[in-house]
């Protein structure tokens, strides 16, 4: 099972970042292997449609499980279609979300917000 | 001249000061840009309308001729398309239309679909050429409709009102790009003052020479006023909280063609606008 979690920082310590598509990097965690990736977010530039372009990064890297504090309409679009299920996470640290989701605590996000429509500086 | 009024949330009496400056002017075209819920035409109830259809293009994907190869993914500025599950999917609200994609595209699998998105109706009350931009429901993004109601230059030297979208998003600076002078309309309460500095902030971003009409006042304290005179911002007039007013405005009435002193009122505030610019 692959985890996807949005951070704040590139490196184990980190905290889960309370953006998705804007977030500077993506944490991967392989639950089998123990692998532990850190991707560099490049949506978090984009002009417009940020969200779609980071979720297609998740998609990409073949995610099972996205833990995020939030998510917009059209990302989880995106990730919803790719089969990930998406948790919201609890607090801001990635060890106890890790930890939580393992114990079934974690529940479903299911509220996504509106998008900004990638017109704002149009 | 263009005259842009705004306003930083609906309901604040936008409208009320747009149709009757366009209907206090000799010769004015009123342009209704709150294509979300457009309400100037109730006023004017315009005659001899003319339709037309605004529409944008929208790239569609050959699923037999793609090739998953993700160009056109990789290619899009905006973000529009992403690929799953060996599909590319479209974003339509995200789309911006530059048809770069069907460009990049090796297999040809990409063309373009035209969709209507909205329309704009064109008619004449009295002195006022009216023009109503109205956006499809479900629609996200009504600037195409905004730069056509404004595009289209008039033949003559008319005064042209426009009437933004409320708040201070994309539509709203779309709305007041060529505007000679911003009017900002405001209500005289705390409340007003949060949304009235929405839409100063805006103006003097854009530098547009800008002034402020604060409605429905009351006797006794006046956020709006205060803050105007701390931020030294011109205040071109002010509106009182009237019955008559209300029942007038509720009914469709135009101010302006009702009562003489009305007339005056907004004829005086209309020169001045056009003075200070002069
Ligand atoms: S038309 Fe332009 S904005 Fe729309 S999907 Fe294609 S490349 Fe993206
Ligand atoms: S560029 Fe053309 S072939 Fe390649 S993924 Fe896009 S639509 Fe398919």
């Amino acid at each position: 099972m692959k985890i996807a979690i949005p951070i704040d920082e590139n490196k184990e310590d980190t905290t889960i970042c309370m953006s998705f598509g804007r977030v500077p990097y993506f944490m991967f965690i392989d639950t089998e292997s123990g692998l532990v990736e850190f991707i560099k977010n490049d949506a978090a530039e984009s002009q417009g449609g940020a969200g779609i372009k980071a979720a297609q990064i998740i998609v990409d890297h073949q995610a099972n499980i996205l833990l995020t504090p939030r998510c917009g309409e059209n990302a989880a679009e995106v990730i919803q279609a790719a089969g990930i299920k998406v948790y919201r996470t609890n607090g801001n640290s990635v060890k106890e979300n890790i930890a939580a989701l393992k114990e079934e605590k974690l529940t479903l996000l299911e509220e996504f917000h509106a998008g900004f429509h990638g017109h704002g500086n149009h | 001249m263009n005259i842009a009024v705004l306003s930083g949330k609906g309901g604040t009496g936008k409208t009320l000061v747009s149709v009757n400056l366009a209907a206090a002017a000799e010769n004015a075209v009123y342009l209704d840009c709150d294509v979300e819920e457009p309400n100037g035409y109730l006023f004017f109830a315009p005659e001899k309308i003319i339709q037309k259809n605004i529409s944008i293009q929208l790239p569609v994907i050959d699923r037999n001729r793609c090739t998953v190869c993700r160009k056109c993914v990789e290619f899009c500025n905006y973000n529009a398309l992403a690929c799953i599950a060996g599909r590319i999917i479209l974003f339509e609200e995200v789309c911006h239309s530059c048809g770069g994609c069907r460009i990049v595209c090796p297999e040809n699998a990409i063309t373009e679909e035209e969709k209507v998105i909205g329309h704009i109706e064109s008619g004449v009350s009295k002195n006022v050429k009216v023009k109503t931009g109205i956006l499809n429901i479900g629609e996200t993004s009504g600037i195409p409709i905004i730069q056509e109601i404004l595009k289209e230059n008039e033949e003559d030297q008319r005064i042209r009102i426009i009437d933004c979208p409320p708040g201070s998003a994309c539509s709203v600076m779309e709305s007041i790009r060529d505007a000679d002078y911003c009017i900002l309309v405001a209500e005289p309460t705390l409340f007003g003052v949060h949304n009235l500095n929405l839409v100063y902030e805006l103006v003097s971003k854009f530098s547009k020479p800008h002034g402020v009409v604060i409605n429905k006042c009351l006797e006794g304290e006046n956020p709006a006023e205060q803050f105007c005179i701390d931020k030294k911002i011109k205040i071109l007039g002010k509106i009182p909280f009237h019955q008559e007013i209300g029942m007038m405005n509720s009914k469709g009435m135009i101010l302006v063609r009702e009562k003489e002193s009305y007339r005056n009122y907004f004829i005086n505030l209309l020169n001045e606008v056009t003075e200070i610019r002069n």
